[in-house]
């Protein structure tokens, strides 16, 4: 039971959707707590609008509400469910804010409802910078000299005092959002601008910059008896003025002296007390590295992606022991449970390194501005352990899977001098590389640390790496020796064998060379044990890392074993979802009785909780990492199919290297990815595709898309999440992408299809190699042309005829029987004119699995894990084809990040954008669609205006679209041509200028806030694409609603009409009818 | 160059060499603090013995001036995983290669220094010897099994001579059995003049000193090894306020009857939990020792227990029931490791004036006049 007897039962706040600055952390932190609090016997009642996490299982919590997070909805549960206590402390910002609201609206009062973990007054006193100013003056900490303003004339006047550069922070945000450095008047007026939009008290923060300073964080915990310790300090590599979400960091510190570790240690003991948090806080410095001056940057009195990054780093589970105290418990009374012995109330001490890396989207966005600063513009991270830095280091490089597995980045040798120069001093996302590059040209250590301010030792490591690149290549012959010590630096063997080549040697050249020479001087990775202790203590975590030393500590089982091998860090299109599918093969695996080994590198994620498995192995998802694992366990076999792209990628190495791969077959896999092989299969099967064509060269390309026909969709092969995936509609289009999105995929070939304009469905389903059971079909909103990641989808399908579905469910029967599917498979089609056709067929766990999985109570991941395992399905009691439909209509609706992203077009396109999804779930489509368009952040207006300017092909569909909401008492506003539509249409519209036209134009309406909805299709050619971009920019930084699909655009104007009362006048009198009437009764004349 | 360490039990680590060349013989004994390595190699609690640090990456912010816990380091050997050559720092005057050489103490990385500690924690404490001579591993042995861990490193640390730290506050003789300098930094820093005496100092010349308080400091090795200085602390006892600090807290425990033990492996590092039995409360502290006092042997005795340490429930705190005087097994003035506890000094001083309140003196003059008018009685009768 609980310390605290009068809780009984608690309301936990998640986090909402993924987005830039929120990701799974919370969704680790959610379930550890959820977990927590169920231990102590307590009814937990979780409230999470984000169906793609474990801690939204029905079994994580008592009661699951996945709905919108706010404040209607969370007090409508909180009224029907009567909690004794909110837990707001690990759902983010998002529960942070929540709680924030609630309080404020007095419903936690008026509900009897106690916060936990942190009163509100400790949140205003850490969130709300001018209490957080008297906090820490009283404190007699110091902070940057700093004003609080609420418009952008009392940011130019606090310049004009203090000088720049200036960092702008808005209140109340995550991840930074609408923050920067300015460094004059221009850009402060744009930043404040900006900022000031973003905070929900409309305030920001601006300060002196301390940019160039020691960025150190510290994991503090802090219990009702007022016990606190430290569970970790954090360095980061990137010095203030890069967001530490973006920054590479490393654990523990490594520059400090232990007088300035307990320096900042005793402050952030100072400051926990004072905000009387219960629960863990994060706090960030700024160190000066030429004194013991300091500054407090931030605290965040709530679980963070830092502590996520802390609780893997070291071991220590924050989210559960903060949830442990929040309850009433203190920290030396709940047991460590990594030694099972020892007691909570310690500090961890760690004996190895770990190095975190940001995983940025610029490889989906590329045009997106790259460079980093205040405004964190990471989806993921990679961390790495190691017992030196450079092995930490490398281990996280090769872990990125951005093509680089060493110091090295191909093209960064072409860099000019000044090019590299300059983007040393203004960091973006490569810059670890060019460091690297800067110390390959002979560049001096004091020089690259004056560019970037990055520590000489973190410099010294890197130039020490680049210097050992050389030993490697220049070596006569390599002698084991040698190789030894690349390995404990942490070279990969195909490092190794790239800069043999480069070395121009004749020895050691391939990866599998390097491989058989180092196995057989013996040179093997060992296992050591993360037990938050340094080993000074026994236990039994299953938590391991490779490292090339003597004593190997992994124990010998007895059990079979199966290694599920994880999908690395969030990127764009392999999110979230992933991990959710890899964490239930992971318990089906364990409930059929053997050993589930997880390798995997992210540590936001549940699957990376030592808990999740039998043994985690925290290592790349790399072949020659997860070939070390494999020999380490000698597994039954390994199962790629939930780690996304990242494990199919390894299938073929490993199957190659004499490694069983578990469920369906490599043949099946390449059968699906390989365009050939899978056209070859729908011909044999019968089944229709768009026309398409294979082309590797540019000629080839324009004679395909002339034969097939403009529009065509245009890709790369072997893609996830549709990667520079375009419709292009004439031979120029074409040409620009032959020469711009192809140039990096040379070795692949490019794929032309006839692009349908048809509608999207998609099905997920569970096969054992027999039985293929489709637990349900979901069906996009928009049509063909958005990515289906970027898509609306529901379930049950709407509009769809029941041949319609009977075609995609043959189809997906005998695709899935073909292929002998053992697992799952994702197929992807369009309906054109009542056909179906195949698009695209997965043989992996999918981003749909874990909302279909939810919404139909089909267990998928588990089922397809069972199937791999050779359990049959119809002996679970399960038949082939579609399971029934369920009464309640489900919406996912995708989540975007491009407030985050500068310079990212927000149209939606084949290329995915969106970083997470929410759902909505109603009895109505019309109810679960605004449920899901609420979760997802929109703001629907009751009325206002709607801003118009679409392409004209477009034009005569929006006119009926906009007829609705212009019926529906919205005021419409329009550009030249498309009010001409309009009033042709018979509707009255305002005009407004294009930005052409000059002032004021429809930019400065939206700036004025004087629109609410912005409708805007894509218009080719120069001037209107860069206008179109313009305006959808203006409006995603507005906040504003912005529709680029007509689809969306009607789905939400159904919505409205549906939810909307109808206000219609009372019907005349009735006349008599003239003749044609056909009233009943009356008589029909002859 | 290549060094060994060759442990009692017969493993063998082959590394290689930095700091001084030649051969040693200690204790071998692991640190789990991230930071402090400078604080602990010159903590003359480590004299004679042989320590690893667990934190596989030693030397990274280098050697600088302020961070001698004694004039200069005491272990007998050094054995990490990695010494970093090129520190990075601003206080950082040479790498920690440079200061072992000066001081001629050998060292030895690049070995699997977390192996070695399982196996302390295994089998516990034990000699070790570590050279760079190319001698045979059955010799090294030999020479190993030979050499006795020494019981003299008090002698060895304190001073020779008694000192003086002049302040305006209370009068405090600091009783040096191998103290760190943080103790004599906590006293001055409170204002009080510290009269620093040998180890071996006897309680009438302590009193003639005439100190408000007496602070035992911590020290190396086994406090049975001192007998004479426990005899000085029991005649000190209730004539002046005592505050013992790790092995000044064992040597307490003596002097009232109580009884040591030497620890497995021992606790050494910056992450040890307190709990203070009278508050509740737990506190992260700084540890290095060996020993430690038995909790059933206070039973019986004037001391009661004030703190144990949270995860093994040894005694961390003693304090005795009548006369005003206390002890902790940990570092209160931290050097390396957290400060939690610093308010221990404040706690002494505070015992120093509430026992001057409650033991009311004359006034010096009155004392004089009233025994002037005393002898003067005397010879009138």
């Amino acid at each position: 039971m609980p310390k605290n007897k009068d809780l009984k039962k608690i309301l936990v706040i998640g986090s909402g959707p993924i987005v830039i600055g929120q990701a799974a952390e919370f969704d680790y932190a959610g379930t550890q707590a959820c977990q927590a609090l169920k231990e102590e016997g307590i009814e937990v009642v979780l409230i999470n609008s984000n169906p793609a996490t474990i801690m939204t299982d029905t079994h994580m919590a008592d009661r699951v509400y996945i709905e919108p997070i706010t404040l209607d909805f969370v007090a409508q549960i909180i009224r029907q469910e009567r909690p004794d206590g909110l837990l707001p402390t690990l759902g983010g910002q998002t529960g942070l804010n929540m709680a924030v609201e609630l309080a404020r609206a007095g419903i936690l009062e008026q509900e009897g409802v106690r916060l936990l973990g942190t009163q509100l007054s400790a949140i205003e006193r850490a969130e709300d910078r001018d209490q957080f100013r008297a906090l820490m003056q009283e404190l007699g900490q110091p902070i940057p000299e700093s004003t609080i303003v609420t418009s952008v004339e009392a940011a130019v006047g606090f310049a004009d005092e203090i000088g720049y550069p200036l960092i702008v922070r808005p209140a109340y945000t995550l991840g930074g959002t609408g923050g920067g450095i300015a460094t004059n008047e221009k850009e402060l007026r744009e930043i404040v601008d900006n900022g000031l939009r973003y905070s929900p008290i409309g305030q920001c923060l601006i300060e002196k910059s301390i940019a160039g300073m020691k960025e150190i964080e510290y994991e503090v915990m802090r219990d009702s008896a007022d016990n606190c310790i430290v569970v970790c300090n954090m360095e980061n590599v990137d010095p203030v003025g890069i967001h530490t979400g973006d920054s590479i960091v490393v654990a523990p510190s490594q520059t400090l002296s232990d007088r300035e570790y307990q320096m900042l240690r005793a402050a952030s003991i100072e400051i926990i007390r004072a905000l009387k948090i219960e629960g863990g806080c994060n706090i960030q410095f700024a160190l000066d590295p030429y004194s013991y001056k300091y500054y407090v940057i931030e605290v965040n009195p709530r679980v963070s992606r830092s502590s996520a990054l802390a609780s893997k780093a070291t071991g220590y589970p924050i989210a559960k022991m903060a949830a442990k105290i929040a309850i009433g418990y203190t920290l030396d009374e709940i047991i460590n449970p990594v030694t099972g012995r020892t007691y909570a109330c310690f500090e961890p001490a760690i004996d190895y390194v770990v190095t975190k890396i940001p995983r940025w989207p610029f490889d989906k966005f590329t045009t997106a501005n790259r460079s980093l600063g205040t405004q964190m513009k990471a989806t993921g991270e990679v961390m790495a352990i190691g017992r030196t830095f450079e092995e930490s280091l490398q281990k996280a490089v090769r872990s990125l899977e951005i093509g680089a597995y060493r110091l090295h980045l191909p093209g960064t040798e072409l860099l000019d001098e000044a090019t590299l120069r300059e983007r040393l001093v203004k960091a973006d996302d490569e810059r670890l590389f060019l460091v690297a590059e800067a110390f390959r040209r002979g560049w001096r250590l004091t020089e690259v640390q004056e560019l970037t301010k990055i520590d000489w030792w973190f410099l010294d490591k890197i130039k020490g790496l680049v210097a050992f690149e050389d030993v490697i290549r220049r070596e006569p012959v390599l002698t084991a020796e040698t190789l030894r010590e690349a390995k404990r630096l942490g070279f990969a063997d195909r490092a190794v064998a790239e800069l043999r080549r480069e070395g121009g040697a004749k020895d050691l050249i391939t990866e599998k060379e390097v491989r058989q020479f180092r196995l057989a001087h013996g040179i093997r990775p060992v296992y050591k044990m993360v037990d938050t202790c340094a080993a000074e203590f026994e236990a039994t975590t299953p938590y391991f890392y490779s490292t090339y030393e003597t004593e190997n500590e992994v124990p010998h089982g007895d059990k079979p074993k199966v290694i599920v091998l994880g999908s690395g860090p969030i990127r764009i299109g392999q999110g979230i979802e992933f991990d959710y599918s890899t964490v239930h093969a992971v318990w089906a695996i364990r409930e059929a009785g053997y050993e589930a080994i997880v390798i995997n590198n992210n540590p936001e994620t549940v699957s990376t909780d030592f808990n999740t498995s039998d043994r985690l192995y925290f290592e790349p998802l790399f072949f020659e990492d997860v070939m070390n694992v494999i020999e380490q366990e000698q597994p039954v076999g390994v199962i790629v199919q939930f780690g996304g792209q990242t494990a199919i990628n390894l299938a073929g190495p490993l199957a190659e290297a004499g490694v069983r791969i578990l469920g369906t077959s490599l043949e099946s896999i390449d059968a699906a990815e390989d365009r050939k092989k899978f056209e070859a299969l729908l011909r044999r099967l019968g089944i229709p595709q768009p026309k398409g064509a294979t082309v590797t060269s540019v000629d080839e390309a324009v004679d395909a898309a002339r034969a097939l026909g403009y529009p065509v969709l245009v890709r790369p092969s072997y893609v996830l999440g549709g990667r520079a995936m375009e419709i292009v509609y004439s031979d120029e289009e074409l040409l620009e992408y032959m020469r711009e999105a192809v140039r990096a995929h040379s070795e692949h070939p490019v794929l032309i299809d006839r692009y349908m304009f048809g509608k999207e469905i998609e099905i997920d389903a569970v096969c054992d190699g027999e039985t293929v059971l489709i637990p349900g079909i979901m069906e996009h909103v928009e049509r063909a042309g958005v990515h289906s990641g970027d898509s609306i989808a529901v379930y049950p399908p709407q509009t769809l005829s029941e041949d319609v579905k009977r075609q995609a469910v043959d189809m997906t029967l005998r695709i899935a029987r073909e292929l002998k599917v053992v697992g799952l498979v994702n197929i992807q089609f369009v309906v054109w004119q009542d056909q179906v056709y195949v698009i695209e067929v997965n043989p992996r766990s999918s981003r749909t699995v874990p909302f279909l999985s939810k919404v139909t109570g089909v267990p998928m991941a588990k089922l397809a894990t069972q199937a791999i395992l050779g359990v049959k399905l119809a002996d679970l009691g399960y038949r082939d084809g579609l399971w029934p439909e369920d009464e309640y209509v489900s919406v996912k609706v995708p989540v975007f990040s491009f407030a985050k992203l500068r310079r990212v077009d927000p149209t939606l396109t084949p290329e995915m954008k969106s970083t997470g999804e929410v759902m909505g779930r109603d009895r109505l489509f019309a109810k679960a669609l605004y449920k899901g368009l609420l979760g997802s952040g929109m703001k629907i207006p009751d009325s206002g205006t709607i801003i118009a300017t679409v392409a004209d092909k477009d034009k005569e569909e929006a006119v009926e679209i906009l007829r609705g909401f212009y019926n529906l008492g919205y005021k419409l506003v329009a550009t030249g041509g498309t009010a001409d539509a309009l009033e042709r249409a018979g509707l009255r519209v305002q005009r407004v200028k294009k930005l052409s036209e000059g002032s004021p134009n429809i930019i400065d309406m939206i700036r004025a806030g004087q629109a609410h909805i912005v409708v805007n299709t894509l218009t080719r050619g120069r001037t209107p694409e860069r206008d179109g971009f313009r305006i959808r920019r203006e409006a995603v930084e507005h906040g504003i609603v912005v529709l680029t699909s007509l689809d969306t655009a009607r789905a939400l104007l159904h919505m409205l009409q549906a939810l909307r009362f109808s206000s219609e006048p009372m019907p005349a009198f009735h006349e008599p009818a003239p003749a044609r009437g056909t009233a009943v009764g009356e008589p029909t004349a002859l | 160059m290549q060094a060994r360490l060759l442990l009692e039990d017969g493993t063998l680590f082959t590394g290689r060499s930095f700091g001084a060349e030649g051969t040693t013989i200690g204790e071998v004994v692991f640190n789990t603090g991230m930071t402090g390595y400078q604080e602990a190699l010159s903590d003359p609690s480590y004299c004679g013995q042989i320590l690893t640090m667990t934190y596989p990456l030693i030397g990274n912010y280098g050697v600088n001036r302020d961070d001698f816990e004694r004039m200069r380091p005491f272990v007998a050997g050094f054995v990490v995983r990695r010494h970093e050559p090129v520190p990075s720092n601003w206080r950082a005057q040479v790498p920690v290669d440079a200061m072992l050489k000066e001081y001629g103490i050998v060292g030895i990385s690049d070995i699997d220094t977390r192996m070695l500690t399982r196996i302390l924690r295994q089998n516990g404490t034990m000699k070790g010897l570590l050279t760079t001579e190319n001698a045979s591993v059955e010799e090294l042995m030999e020479r190993l099994r030979a050499t006795e861990v020494p019981r003299d490193q008090v002698a060895r640390t304190s001073t020779r001579e008694t000192y003086i730290c002049p302040g305006d506050g209370e009068r405090i003789v600091l009783i040096d059995y191998g103290s760190k300098n943080g103790i004599l930094r906590e006293l001055i820093r409170r204002g009080c003049h510290v009269i620093v005496v040998p180890h071996d100092t006897t309680a009438d010349e302590i009193l003639r000193l005439d100190p408000d308080g007496v602070q035992l400091s911590n020290g190396p090795g086994d406090p049975k090894d001192v007998p004479y200085a426990v005899e000085t602390i029991r005649q000190l006892l209730g004539k002046v306020p005592i505050f013992g600090v790790c092995f000044g807290h064992q040597l307490l425990a003596l002097a009232c009857g109580a009884d040591t033990e030497k620890l497995k492996f021992g606790h050494r590092g910056g992450n040890h939990p307190v709990k203070d039995l009278e508050t509740g409360r737990c506190i992260i502290t700084s540890q290095n020792h060996g020993y430690a006092v038995r909790a059933e042997s206070v039973e019986g005795t004037d001391l009661v227990i004030t703190q144990i340490n949270n995860n093994d429930k040894t005694v961390e705190g003693l304090r005795h029931r009548r006369y005003p005087a206390f002890s902790v097994q940990y570092h209160p003035e931290a050097m390396p490791g957290p400060s939690d506890s610093n308010s221990l000094f404040d706690k002494f001083l505070e015992m120093i004036r509430e026992h001057k309140r409650s033991h009311p003196e004359l006034p010096r003059q009155v004392q004089f006049a009233q025994a002037r008018e005393g002898e003067l009685q005397h010879a009138k009768k």
